[in-house]
């Protein structure tokens, strides 16, 4: 069996082999002759697009119109257009795997794989009018790049396609004709191009002002470089001359790694690398691969290809067969090279013995028992890199047999490549068609793979991936089922009904799915019925709330805002309604909500004071009006007088029948009046003030007859009054006056506040001729807070009570130990006597 | 760093810790140097979170408080707004950033953090505005509680009464909402909530939806363990008397005197002997003191009836001296050695004593007042339903003569609740007085206070009656010093919200409670939360419905 597989193998130099191998025979070979086509292919196993080559004549039928075909890597028709936009330079595939098409007038072109169109962009306006008539596609950290040539030899490019913004290059110096050859290298955030004028190099880079000039030092001398090729991690360059000479070096031109005489001067067809190891040239019917120490192998050809360089080796395109060269890795070599000592392949010898029922296989395993943890990995490595799902069999079993010999051997490793053998060979399948390498799938990553596969609307292989796996249920399934809800409702012929009743049952409320998005979708279909069912699922009000916004669900949106209980939803819908409605019919939607109701008055309180008092007219909400007027009233922007406000504002509580505000009102004008009026006459503010206050400052200008009619006329209290006049006439120091007052009636308030005012103002002299008329409960007191301590405790111990004694005590004994003393002793009678 | 915050049952540290961690990570979002211009109303309650060390730590050279007009000249690369998603706010924010742009100087990057959520109608007035496009950033800093002490985070939504009940506008009961569930990721589900009043109800709804929303997003191994075991949801419709009454306890009487926000409160400087070792700062004319239980003794006397503070701090005191006394008696190298070691603590507790004896005392002045004294009297008398149904004299002279307006109205919502609604006459006579003698203006608060039920007229049944026996509301003889019953706080009155939770820890909960309950508005709420498989508490689990 290991003598099979190595049949394919061809040395290049001492230590490396090279392996060429078919992956697929080709669904096409009917209806595509590569002769005659020019053909663009994704990296990673893509897809490849088609179109017949402008430069062959061949037998047209039908339409004169250019077709793209899309094609699976194994051949398999996935979609074709007709093609009725300008000329094409260059067609090409981005890192999402979309079609891009580059058109001499330098707009790009974006098609999805299944043909339909998506977008457009320009590379600019000079591309435009000097014509484009050259371009390359090419990858970097942000995705995928175009650069062009015009006409007027200048290059133009975008980093990136998703985000296209056009920088010019500096010129290279007296450009005449166009460059013998160009090239992108596209290092970390750093992009460059090489272009090649004859003989002399030039770098070209963004930042740079100028042009800057590199010399190769080839040995030969040469007359111009006229192709060029950068490996795929851009650290190799690969140079081809006129003279049929060959350059390999790195890729700042400071290292030759070889120079080698291809003997074939005319230019090749491709020239691509092949991993990092060697440059394949393709000229008619010979590929001739050359290593970077100047080793060759020649691989014939009868008929046309096209070389697709990968990451790890080239695929060979040709109308039968798509084959794979590449290095033979290093492990597989050492475990199938003839005779081998390495650990990997005496187990695989083993394994195989064993199978056969042989005793050998304990001989074989005894001579790697030291090394047989090296040996079971070497024989999971190996197995990855295989296609031949039986050669992987044999792999995966020697490691399974070597295992059981190891005691406590971490099974991760073993179990993780099954795994990806498992996923690999599934979407490898004819039918699926990529042929994907584990070393290209550990760098695209599980999640790009399926998103590739979604790309390809293989959703139930991507679902079932997902689990095998064990993906999280965001990365995994939700998000392929959220792609699948996506093309389903752009299914327009479907029935919106059946739709939205499929996707539901599908996805539930599965944990990670956005409804909203699908919806979104859906909307952008033209598909409004079916975008509102869906927003039905959709948990978060946040999210639902603005798209059926956008739907033109203007109800259920502002349900959905006030359910939620966020009221910045609520108002984003309501300032969304005032916007898109005319009034009247606004406020009679918004009525219907209260809690919309009540934030749209709170916003017009702070905003807008004519529509509050719109709506609550509309709603005879009287009271509230009466407010708003009164609340006006007060506003200096107010354009009405104060009295037309009020006067407004009694009227609305009339007609609430709130007649008792109503009367308020009308006194307040009122009094508004009348405060106009004793301004008038006496040249001192009293508009604003309260009837309190007035009456208060007429006392203090001592106007007691017009403080006694207004008292009478707005029915202030007995009680107020006599606090009025009692604290007027002190402020004004009228004691004899005060005490004229005291008894002119018999006082509603009592005769202490005569006291608290005399002390206010610190005139206990005329306090004193209170003291004695103040209630027998209250005495002590009194006599307390006008400093009188020992006639308090006098009256205490007469009124013989022993707790107002004690605070008699308690309040003097700081000031006065004399006291103080008496006072216990007065206490100790009061309590024998008891 | 906050040991105040770690002490209780559960770590309220955390709740800081996520907080601040989002901070700094919002911050490490602009690059260089940083000034921050706060809502003011956020300063304070922000500043629990995050220090202004830390700040500074990470290159925040100034902060403004956010002001209309221009912004002070600064030397910082990005300005950092930092607001609540108000609209008035927007256009302040929206004003600084034309001052800024039309001043010239050198290129500053704007960025916009809002607390506690973003908010598109905020997004939308700034690009009516004009200034949307200046931002770098918009971000949130969801931050819903505040963490005040180890037993006690606030919101901090100073107006959510107003708002939910005179403006119906339901905010606040969503950003509950959110906290809880915020508190619920940390601490893990709570399995029992009770609930009372309509906006519990609200809060209640609201956090069944969410959980089902965050159901799709959540693995479950990310919930911790459940060590919050019963959540109660009360609308404070359901209590209004209790933050009526005057508050008898030494903190509650230092906020009703000086106020207590954010943790800290404010006290005229000449009281406070300057010791040497705090630097004080001259045109500093109020001295701010940081309360919480980080300091031992403040920690020991907060919740005591202030009656009780005096002879607690005298215990103290001598206990104090005496420890101080003891070096006398110290013989040994030893004994010398521990007595240093202990001296730090006890020269601490020195120095905090003192400090809270000139508190007591300037409360003290408060408290033996006349008006004050007669106040509590009046409101003692409400609460025991004296006097309750007729024009009460004392009223009438604090009107008379002026008194701050707003202790006449809690007087008068007072006798309102207790009363269960005024008769006609009196309001009457009681809008009148106020309106005459306060200015006619406040026509409109007397309103807004009847649309919230603080006052209203009488109808029917006597609630208050009954609550106050059935709930045993008044508790005449209750120990102020040594006390038995929650009703120590007010000296008579025990707070109907605090008898709701007392009788819902009882074996029975709320079951006998029936028909009180049925006599408070809105909504009871008894339910249990599932909790994810394995994450219930140990003791038998609770069905789920």
């Amino acid at each position: 069996m290991s003598a099979m597989l190595t049949a394919d193998w061809c040395p290049l130099g001492r230590d490396t082999y090279f392996r060429k191998f078919e992956i697929y025979s080709m669904t096409w070979q009917n209806e595509i002759n590569m002769e005659n086509v020019s053909v663009a292919v994704g990296q990673y196993g893509g897809p490849i697009a088609i179109i017949r080559d402008r430069k062959k004549f061949v037998k047209v039928q039908g339409i004169g119109k250019p077709i793209i075909s899309i094609y699976s890597a194994s051949g398999k028709t996935i979609s074709s257009t007709v093609w009725s936009s300008g000329q094409i330079i260059q067609l090409g595939w981005s890192s999402t795997e979309d079609l891009l098409c580059i058109q001499d007038d330098g707009s790009v072109l974006i098609y999805d794989m299944f043909g339909s169109y998506q977008h457009t962009f320009s590379m600019g306006q000079e591309a435009k009018d000097m014509k484009v008539i050259e371009a390359k596609i090419f990858a970097n950290i942000n995705g995928t790049g175009i650069a062009v040539l015009t006409s007027s030899y200048r290059f133009f490019l975008v980093n990136s396609v998703k985000e296209p913004k056009v920088r010019r290059l500096p010129e290279v110096p007296s450009l005449s004709v166009p460059p013998s050859s160009w090239t992108i290298i596209s290092e970390d955030r750093q992009i460059r191009i090489l272009v090649a004028k004859d003989r002399e190099l030039f770098v070209l880079k963004q930042s740079e002002q100028h042009a800057l000039p590199v010399v190769p030092d080839f040995i030969e001398p040469i007359s111009a470089i006229i192709e060029m090729s950068v490996s795929q991690n851009n650290r190799h360059i690969a140079l081809f001359a006129d003279s049929g000479c060959l350059w390999i070096g790195s890729a700042d031109l400071r290292e030759r790694y070889c120079e080698f005489d291809t003997k074939c001067p005319s230019r090749p067809k491709q020239l691509v690398w092949c991993g990092t190891e060697a440059v394949i040239g393709y000229w008619d019917n010979v590929l001739l691969v050359i290593g970077r120490q100047g080793d060759h192998i020649n691989y014939g050809y009868d008929s046309a290809v096209r070389l697709v360089p990968e990451m790890d080796g080239v695929r060979v395109l040709s109308t039968y067969s798509h084959e794979m060269i590449q290095k033979v890795p290093l492990v597989v070599q050492q475990i199938f090279r003839i005779n081998s000592t390495e650990p990997g392949s005496y187990l695989l010898e083993a394994s195989k013995q064993f199978q056969k029922r042989s005793h050998r296989a304990d001989e074989y395993i005894r001579l790697v028992k030291d090394h047989l943890e090296v040996a079971v990995k070497q024989c999971i490595e190996a197995a990855g890199y295989e296609f031949d799902a039986g050669n992987q069999k044999m792999l995966i079993r020697a490691a399974q047999f070597g295992k059981g010999f190891i005691a406590d051997l971490n099974p991760d490793s073993y179990v993780k490549m099954c795994h990806l053998l498992r996923v690999l060979n599934a979407v490898r399948d004819h039918k699926i068609g990529i042929p994907l390498t584990c070393t290209q799938l550990q760098h695209l990553t599980i999640q790009v793979l399926l998103d590739r596969l979604v790309v390809r609307r293989h959703y139930y292989l991507a679902i079932q991936i997902a689990r095998y796996l064990k993906l999280p249920y965001n990365e995994g399934s939700s998000r392929i089922l959220a792609h699948w809800a996506c093309y389903k409702v752009k299914q327009t012929q479907l029935d919106s009904e059946q739709v939205a009743r499929d996707i539901a049952d599908k996805l539930g409320y599965a944990p990670g799915v956005s409804y909203s998005e699908i919806a979104m979708k859906a909307a952008d279909c033209g598909r409004m019925q079916l975008a509102i069912k869906l927003m039905d699922y959709e948990c978060s009000a946040s999210l639902q709330v603005p798209l059926l916004l956008r739907l033109g669900e203007d109800r259920p949106a502002l349900v959905k805002a006030i359910e939620s209980g966020n009221t910045d939803l609520v108002y984003t819908v309501l300032l969304h309604l005032r916007e898109n409605m005319p009034l009247g019919e606004f406020q009679m939607a918004v009525r219907n909500y209260p809690v919309a109701q009540a934030l749209y008055l709170k916003y017009c309180r702070d905003h807008n004071r004519e529509t509050l008092r719109d709506i609550y007219v509309q709603e005879d909400d009287y009271n509230a009006q009466a407010a708003c007027f009164i609340r006006e009233s007060y506003d200096p922007k107010n354009t009405l007088t104060m009295e037309a406000s009020l006067s407004a504002a009694q009227d609305s509580y009339r007609r609430a029948r709130n007649e008792f505000a109503a009367g308020l009102c009308e006194e307040q004008q009122k009094l508004l009046r009348y405060q106009k009026t004793l301004e008038d006459k006496f040249r001192r503010e009293f508009v604003g003030r309260s009837l309190h206050d007035t009456v208060y400052f007429l006392l203090l200008l001592h106007e007691t007859k017009l403080a006694d009619k207004l008292r009478t006329e707005y029915r202030v209290t007995d009680r107020r009054y006599w606090w009025l006049r009692i604290q007027s006439l002190s402020e004004l120091g009228e004691w004899m006056e005060l005490d004229k007052f005291s008894k002119s009636k018999k006082s509603p308030i009592g005769i202490e506040p005569f006291v608290d005012v005399c002390l206010k103002h610190k005139n206990r002299s005329e306090a004193e001729k209170y003291l004695p008329k103040v209630k027998d409960e209250l005495k002590v007191k009194y006599y307390v807070k006008a400093g009188m301590f020992e006639e308090a405790a006098r009256i205490a111990f007469e009124q013989k009570d022993l707790q107002a004694l004690l605070f008699v005590q308690g309040r003097c004994a700081s000031a006065d130990r004399n006291l103080s003393d008496k006072i216990s002793h007065l206490v100790t009678q009061l309590s024998t006597k008891k | 760093m906050a040991s105040h915050l770690s002490g209780g049952k559960v770590n309220v540290a955390l709740v800081q810790e996520l907080a601040r961690k989002e901070l700094l990570q919002l911050l490490g979002k602009c690059d260089g140097s940083k000034a921050m211009v706060w809502d003011e109303s956020l300063a304070g309650p922000v500043g629990l979170v995050a220090k202004y060390d830390l700040l500074r730590e990470n290159e925040v050279l100034k902060m403004f408080p956010l002001r209309a007009g221009h912004l002070p000249p600064s030397p910082v690369k990005n300005i950092i707004f930092i607001t609540r998603p108000q609209l008035h706010l927007m256009d302040l924010v929206a004003d600084n950033i034309y001052g800024e742009e039309r001043s010239g100087g050198c290129r500053k990057e704007f960025h916009l953090f809002f607390v506690p959520r973003k908010s598109l109608l905020c997004e939308k007035w700034l690009k009516n505005r004009g200034v949307y496009g200046n931002f770098a950033l918009i971000e949130e800093f969801a931050c819903d509680l505040f963490p005040f002490d180890s037993d006690l985070m606030s919101m901090e939504l100073e107006s959510a009464f107003k708002e939910y009940y005179l403006e119906n506008d339901p905010t606040c009961l969503y950003q509950a909402a959110q906290a809880i569930m915020t508190l619920q990721s940390l601490f893990g589900v709570i399995p029992r909530v009770s609930g009372k009043g309509p906006a519990a109800k609200q809060v209640w709804d609201l956090m069944c939806r969410m959980a089902r929303a965050k159901q799709d997003t959540e693995r479950p191994g990310l919930i911790p363990q459940s060590q919050i075991d019963h959540l109660l949801l009360v609308d404070r419709g359901v209590d209004l008397l209790s933050p009526l009454a005057t508050q008898l306890t030494y903190e509650g009487l230092i906020d009703e005197i000086f106020e207590i926000n954010n943790t800290t409160a404010q006290f005229p400087s000449e009281r406070f002997t300057k010791s040497d070792d705090v630097p004080t700062n001259l045109s500093d004319e109020r001295k701010q003191i940081i309360l919480n239980s980080g300091e031992e003794l403040f920690a020991e006397i907060r919740d005591k009836n202030f009656n009780a503070v005096g002879p607690a701090l005298s215990r103290k005191a001598k206990l104090i001296s005496s420890q101080f006394e003891e070096r006398h008696g110290e013989k040994t190298v030893q004994e010398i050695k521990q007595f240093v070691a202990r001296l730090p603590h006890m020269m601490a507790t020195k120095a905090s004593l003192a400090t809270h004896t000139t508190i007591a005392e300037l409360i003290k002045e408060v408290t033996d007042s006349n008006s004050f004294l007669e106040s509590l009297q009046t409101e003692q008398e409400f609460m025991n339903g004296i006097d309750t149904d007729k024009v009460h004299p004392y009223i009438e002279d604090c009107i008379a003569q002026k008194e701050p307006l707003i202790k006449v109205l809690r007087l008068v919502c007072m006798q309102s609740v207790t009363n269960s609604g005024l008769k006609p006459k009196v309001l009457e006579h009681y809008k009148r007085e106020i309106i005459q003698t306060y200015g006619f203006q406040h026509i409109l608060s007397l309103t807004g206070l009847e649309n919230v039920g603080l006052i209203k007229l009488q109808q029917g049944a006597r609630q208050y009656t009954i609550l106050r026996k059935t709930l045993r509301l008044t508790v005449e003889d209750g120990s102020e010093i040594t006390p038995t019953d929650i009703s120590y706080v007010h000296s008579v009155y025990a707070p109907l919200s605090v008898r709701l939770a007392q009788y819902l820890v009882r074996p029975n909960g709320w079951k006998g409670l029936q028909d009180v309950l049925g006599l408070l508005p809105g909504p009871t709420i008894e339910e249990s939360q599932s909790l994810p498989a394995g994450h219930g508490p140990r003791r038998g689990s609770i069905s789920s419905q």
